[in-house]
């Protein structure tokens, strides 16, 4: 993978309320957004692929649905899909698992969170939106325990705070913010630190 | 400059994986690395040892303490009728091309404890095709085939398997597939009698010949991709022109060496037919 920045990927852990939460995150984002961004969102296991169609067409950053084996690509938002967990290998590429459900959750926010923090270590930024559970925590611990980044939606923001609640009780997180303003901070994230775009430069590890 | 604690721990899995696979012959270094590394790690936790160095040693020398590691690696989740549209499209799609034939031969690759072949023989039976076929359930792990043999299921997951089966089109009662006993259900005879249950393991072991049906679902993608070709070429090799491939629903021919001689039977089914010449 191409490493300009500081950051290489981020994921995102959403439970309920999480349609309404991706709609305005993800549709506040640029088309060319510069990471790849995957997410795990709690789903029924046979609820078919429409949450990453519906998303596509509403946003204007490339929304689908994760495929095995797939490459990971800038400016694309990975969905995990229903009743598969999301893993990223050490070669970037994505993998799905069939494994017993994490904390009651196939896909889990634990198990993206914990292989990307293996793989992009400091390059990543985790966030956690709203929820019902506390999925998500030990995968924030282990981002920041990495040297990644944790984004946290302020709880008093979230239509049902306690996954938000669980993540800042595991760790600490680098940023607390409301959802209007995480599109902006991604940006800056995204955008802010990278060293000038030129090809062929050494990465920064 | 030294490592990370997490590419320290890479170092060990793939000096851990190389022994074994020198000692033992089973070889998982072509798994996908983020899942068998997420299984190890969690074999390690509840193991006596801190770090997979020192877990080495021991497992290199006491095969009962790998086979414990090796329980750990396999994971067999399964249920009966997975995916319930997929066993509606075989009923609906495949069954009648099936039965055309006097008899047909089956391999279930990665059977885990039989739920799947025990969900196609009551979906065969139904379709009047009982007594007609031959099922190979195979597996790597010799203890799940031994509870495959058994045919024996936790009474709580009977709720969860009839709407299942319901969804998938089945058309008798679900009830009548099994006795209750205490907390256990026990799957009529009637339902084992045509499956083989044997081990086998697709990383090593040979193709199965002249096979009408050919299912590997959710086991290839815990496999990197060199591996994934050799099981499917394995599966090419072991089926009859016109017969059938079914792979999980997320995995898919595209993209493949063999796929260009094999349709889809419907968008999105994953059962792929084999085209004759
Ligand atoms: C997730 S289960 C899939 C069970 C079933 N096919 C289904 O879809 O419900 C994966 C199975 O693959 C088996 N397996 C893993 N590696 C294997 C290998 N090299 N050869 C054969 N089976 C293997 C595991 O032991 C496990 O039982």
């Amino acid at each position: 993978m191409a490493r300009r920045g500081r950051f290489q990927a981020v994921v995102i852990g959403v439970s309920s309320g999480g349609v309404q939460a991706l709609k305005r995150l993800l549709g506040q984002l640029p088309a060319d957004f510069p990471l790849p961004i995957l997410i795990v969102q709690h789903i029924s296991p046979d609820a078919g692929n429409g949450m990453a169609k519906l998303l596509d067409q509403l946003c204007a950053i490339r929304v689908k649905e994760a495929d095995e084996q797939e490459r990971v690509l800038p400016a694309t938002v990975y969905l995990a899909p229903p009743n598969y967990h999301l893993l990223v290998e050490r070669d970037g590429l994505l993998a799905l698992s069939a494994d017993a459900p994490v904390s009651f959750a196939r896909p889990s926010v634990d198990v993206l969170f914990e292989s990307a923090a293996a793989v992009f270590g400091a390059g990543l930024i985790g966030i956690i939106l709203t929820g019902a559970n506390y999925d998500g925590s030990r995968g924030v611990q282990r981002i920041k325990a990495h040297g990644g980044v944790v984004v946290v939606q302020d709880p008093a923001d979230a239509e049902t705070p306690q996954m938000p609640l669980a993540a800042l009780a595991a760790t600490t997180a680098d940023h607390v913010v409301a959802l209007a303003d995480m599109a902006a901070l991604l940006q800056r994230l995204a955008g802010g630190t990278a060293a000038p775009r030129r090809q062929g430069e050494a990465s920064d590890a | 400059m030294a490592m990370m604690p997490g590419e320290l721990e890479d170092v060990e899995i793939r000096l851990l994986l190389e022994g074994l696979q020198q000692v033992y012959g089973y070889d998982f270094r072509d798994y996908a690395d983020a899942s068998i590394k997420r299984r190890l790690t969690q074999w390690l936790a509840e193991s006596a040892f801190a770090t997979f160095s020192q877990a080495q040693s021991q497992l290199l020398r006491e095969p009962e303490l790998f086979v414990s590691l090796l329980q750990g690696i396999t994971v067999n989740v399964t249920e009966m009728f997975r995916d319930p549209s997929f066993f509606r499209a075989l009923r609906e799609q495949v069954v009648p091309f099936l039965k055309t034939y006097p008899f047909v031969k089956i391999w279930h690759a990665g059977c885990a404890s039989g739920e799947e072949a025990y969900s196609m023989a009551i979906l065969l039976n139904e379709e009047g095709m009982a007594g007609r076929y031959r099922m190979y359930a195979t597996d790597i792990d010799e203890a799940v085939l031994q509870k495959a043999t058994e045919g024996v299921m936790p009474i709580t997951e009977m709720q969860r398997y009839t709407r299942n089966y319901q969804k998938s089109g089945g058309t008798a009662s679900f009830a009548d597939y099994y006795t209750a006993r205490y907390d256990r259900a026990i799957l009529s005879p009637s339902l084992k009698k045509d499956i083989v249950f044997a081990p086998h393991n697709l990383v090593a072991d040979a193709e199965f010949g002249e096979m009408n049906m050919v299912l590997c679902r959710n086991v290839m993608i815990y496999f990197k991709p060199t591996l994934k070709e050799r099981c499917l070429r394995l599966f090419d090799n072991s089926l009859l022109a016109g017969g059938f491939l079914c792979l999980g629903l997320k995995e898919t021919l595209e993209r493949r060496k063999m796929g260009d001689r094999y349709d889809e039977v419907a968008p999105g089914s994953r059962i792929y037919r084999k085209r004759y010449g």
